[in-house]
């Protein structure tokens, strides 16, 4: 194996700053028993983490949004891997995050509009961690990618719930807005949530999907009335089968162990769901919305990716090199499309545009496609 | 056939697995270096020595690339593609891992070293599988590169190679009645797969097409059917879809004198690194088929020049007697019309300048309107286009009577390099060195 410069100490890595004094800010909020409680005051455009020097173990992130913005609060390690997350911080409300650290090198990230890179900062964990063999490597995925499906179908929930309640109170603007936001959400985890197939189609089935004596139901039945007549005054009882069948997948995801090697094969999935869904327009038919899909279908398959990180490094990291490049051409060329805290329709692209996603989606597909056989070996 | 395979994967399963990560696509150069043999299955079971003929193997390695004066096979498989990437480096080890491709798959092998099967059951196989089973089938790999790939569109040298570019390939004029469509002309690299299997062809080209994710991108790409051309003396003319013998007066691969003079670039020709190399131009020519059907037979025959059954010049008693355009007829008009394809086509009109030809039918369906969408996609090799083809062209789009049924609606010009030594060498490696 050649070495790159992809072994910089990720969270698990063997880097052991041992000797390092803690400096005395990091002190003064140390409560012995309790680990760190660091205070995140996040606006539309700002993101003060008060301390960036923590010991390795059990933090507290306490955020607070004062902005006008919903906000999110991210810790990443290399890669983006998630370590924690808060998800749909309403203005004015604090949240908080309680997270284990081992010693490595952090971010820390706001997202104003729940969009976007996010507003980073540097955060050092210090302390004594010791080499996770490669085993515990991938148990650790599994772990790190159960947080995260947790976090969405939590938000999941809530936006459901308001886009639901919007439904049935026949505002018809503000079911449209809340629309791709729920749906964002759900299409970051669609992996887990496919693996229900029998509540996978009553949530999100598409027209064509329903079978002769199935009813047309879910987020896309809505989005039809919302966006073809404009008429959601029948569509109380669906909207409030939507919700309860959200509910049922939620609980179910969350009490599913993904293995790694479903893991792999989620982060394909995903991709594949751009490449044959979103990049032609099929998904958000009435809507147009598909490029909120195809952004959270590629946030979702990098946080699969992210979460096997530490196991790829140890087994492949040429291929993890190649995967960070490809994640960024993919990035950089959705990023064109953006439109204020959300996405153009997709009938606002040029057939050139679109062929310059699909390009970008077949560039990073090839090499995530050979993760599996990495995780597996 | 599969059991030989899976049985020979199975015995390869802990070297397989091995490779499978360490050669897994990371763009690994050098992989063009390593012998297409190791670990690599052939498609029926090590036996692809055993074709010959139709089903046969064509030489990849040479002094000039396999699928120019090779005989024309019954099926194309035509690509061209844009380059994505602006990093160089990765367009040179693609060209390297195309080229090892190219060597086993026109060799009867699998795409990749691993093979369509016997590798790790979680990876995806290195070879797209169609092709298992089915004999080399006489397949061609041929690369060309546009002018886009050495400046482009916006005039960016993105690769360094500006300053490389052929004189020879100077765009080619705007042609007198010319509709081409953009989107399917031009490109920055081709690639012609000929083979006598359709499969086999269209196997070549989608394994390239994967290799070559994340680098370069299909602009267009075209099927096609049934050669038009011959390109030995052993090989009876064939017919394109207007029901004529078409490539007569072809250039042979027996005519070596005349290849020297009119098919190959020379090294003294202004570009060393094409030298045994030659030009291609593709046209797409769509034709009007259901009006042309309706014409007389005579009118036919005036418009070509040559008579339908047996393909002789006007006047003439067979097909490979030369053209009298000097006789007159019975009232006094030329018998061979001075607007006729094969007068204004031929080299006493045009300096002696001949082409290669090596086209192929094509039907895309049909165009929504009760038509068939078809015609010929032509493809003419050629040393120096501004003295050939251009000039050749020129003439038939002022005044051959033939245009009312033909719109040319894609164009397309690219240098192919010359062949590929051996397995240390690679599509285009005296451009990039």
């Amino acid at each position: 194996m050649r070495t790159t410069r992809f072994l910089v100490p990720a969270a698990v890595g063997a880097l052991a700053l041992t000797g390092v004094t803690a400096c005395g800010a990091k002190d003064d909020r140390q409560d012995a028993g309790t680990g760190n409680t660091v205070k995140v005051k996040a606006t539309d455009s700002v993101c003060e983490v008060d301390v960036t020097e923590l010991d390795a173990g059990q933090a507290t992130f306490t955020v607070t949004n004062s902005g006008s913005k919903v906000n999110e609060f991210y810790v990443y390690a290399a890669g983006d891997r998630v370590m924690g997350e808060v998800e749909n911080i309403a203005p004015g409300l604090s949240r908080e995050l309680r997270v284990e650290l081992p010693a490595g090198t952090y971010e820390t990230a706001c997202k104003p509009g729940m969009s976007g890179r996010g507003i980073r900062g540097a955060l050092k964990v210090s302390g004594t961690a010791a080499t996770v063999a490669p085993d515990a490597a991938l148990t650790e995925a599994t772990a790190s990618y159960q947080r995260y499906v947790t976090s969405q179908t939590a938000a999941l929930l809530t936006k459901t719930e308001e886009f639901v309640a919007a439904v049935k109170a026949g505002d018809v603007p503000k079911a449209k807005a809340l629309y791709p936001v729920a749906r964002t959400y759900w299409e970051r985890i669609e992996p887990v949530a496919e693996s229900f197939g029998d509540l996978d189609p009553k949530i999100d089935g598409r027209e064509e999907v329903v079978e002769e004596g199935m009813e047309f139901t879910g987020f896309h039945r809505i989005e039809k009335d919302l966006w073809t007549t404009g008429d959601i005054s029948k569509d109380g009882p669906i909207a409030d089968r939507l919700l309860a069948d959200v509910k049922e997948i939620v609980a179910r995801a969350n009490a599913e162990k993904l293995t790694p090697l479903q893991l792999a094969n989620g982060a394909k999935a995903l991709l594949d769901e751009v490449a044959s869904g979103k990049i032609t327009g099929e998904e958000e038919r009435y809507s147009h919305t598909d490029l909120w899909d195809f952004n959270a279908n590629l946030e979702g398959s990098k946080a699969a990716v992210a979460a096997l990180r530490p196991a790829l490094e140890q087994r492949a990291p040429e291929l993890v090199a190649q995967l960070d490049k490809e994640f960024a051409n993919v990035e950089a060329a959705l990023g064109k499309h953006r439109d204020g805290d959300g996405w153009k329709l997709h009938t606002q692209l040029s057939k050139a545009e679109l062929k310059e996603l699909s390009d970008s989606i077949n560039a990073l597909a090839e090499p995530i496609s050979k993760v599996a056989a990495a995780v597996a070996r | 056939m599969s059991e030989q395979s899976s049985t020979a994967g199975r015995g390869r399963r802990r070297l397989s697995r091995r490779r499978a990560i360490t050669l897994a696509g990371v763009g690994v150069a050098g992989v063009a270096g390593v012998a297409a043999g190791a670990g690599a299955l052939t498609r029926d079971g090590d036996r692809a020595a055993a074709y010959d003929g139709a089903a046969g193997a064509v030489p990849f390695h040479g002094e000039h690339q396999a699928g120019i004066t090779t005989p024309a096979q019954d099926r194309l498989h035509f690509v061209a593609f844009d380059v994505i990437t602006k990093d160089r480096d990765r367009l040179v080890a693609m060209l390297q891992e195309w080229t090892a491709a190219a060597a086993r798959m026109t060799g009867g092998k699998d795409a990749g070293v691993i093979g369509a099967v016997g590798g790790m059951p979680e990876a995806p196989p290195d070879d797209t599988g169609e092709a298992l089973g089915l004999p080399p089938s006489q397949l061609t790999l041929t690369v060309g590169f546009g002018a886009t790939l050495f400046r482009d569109a916006q005039g960016g040298d993105r690769f360094g190679i500006a300053a490389r570019r052929p004189a020879a390939l100077a765009d080619l004029p705007h042609f007198a009645g010319d509709a081409l469509r953009p989107e399917i002309s031009g490109g920055d690299l081709c690639v012609q797969a000929c083979a006598n299997d359709p499969q086999v062809a269209v196997h070549a080209i989608r394994n390239l097409a994967r290799i070559g994710m994340g680098v370069v991108s299909v602009r267009w790409s075209q099927l096609g059917f049934g050669r038009t051309s011959s390109t030995s003396r052993d090989q009876a003319t064939p017919r394109n879809l207007f029901g004529f013998k078409d490539g007569t007066a072809n250039l042979k691969a027996e005519d070596a004198g005349l290849l020297r003079e009119q098919l190959w670039a020379h090294p003294d020709d202004g570009t060393d690194w094409m030298a045994g190399g030659s030009y291609l131009v593709t046209r797409k020519i769509r034709m009007q088929i259901e009006t042309w059907d309706r014409s007389s037979l005579v009118e036919q025959e005036q418009i070509v020049g040559r008579t339908k059954g047996s393909g002789a010049p006007l006047g003439r008693r067979d097909e490979f007697d030369e053209p009298d355009f000097a006789a007159k007829g019975d009232d006094g008009q030329p018998v061979i019309a001075v607007d006729s394809h094969v007068r204004l086509a031929h080299p006493t009109l045009n300096n002696g300048a001949r082409l290669l030809r090596r086209g192929y039918n094509y039907v895309d369906g049909s165009d929504g309107l009760g038509r068939l969408d078809a015609g010929l996609f032509f493809m003419a090799y050629q040393r120096d286009p501004r003295r050939q083809f251009v000039p050749i062209q020129t003439q038939l789009a002022r005044n051959d009577s033939m245009n009312e049924y033909l719109r040319h609606v894609s164009s397309g010009l690219f240098a192919c390099p010359p062949g590929v030594r051996d397995a240390a060498d690679w599509w285009g490696r005296a451009l990039f060195s």
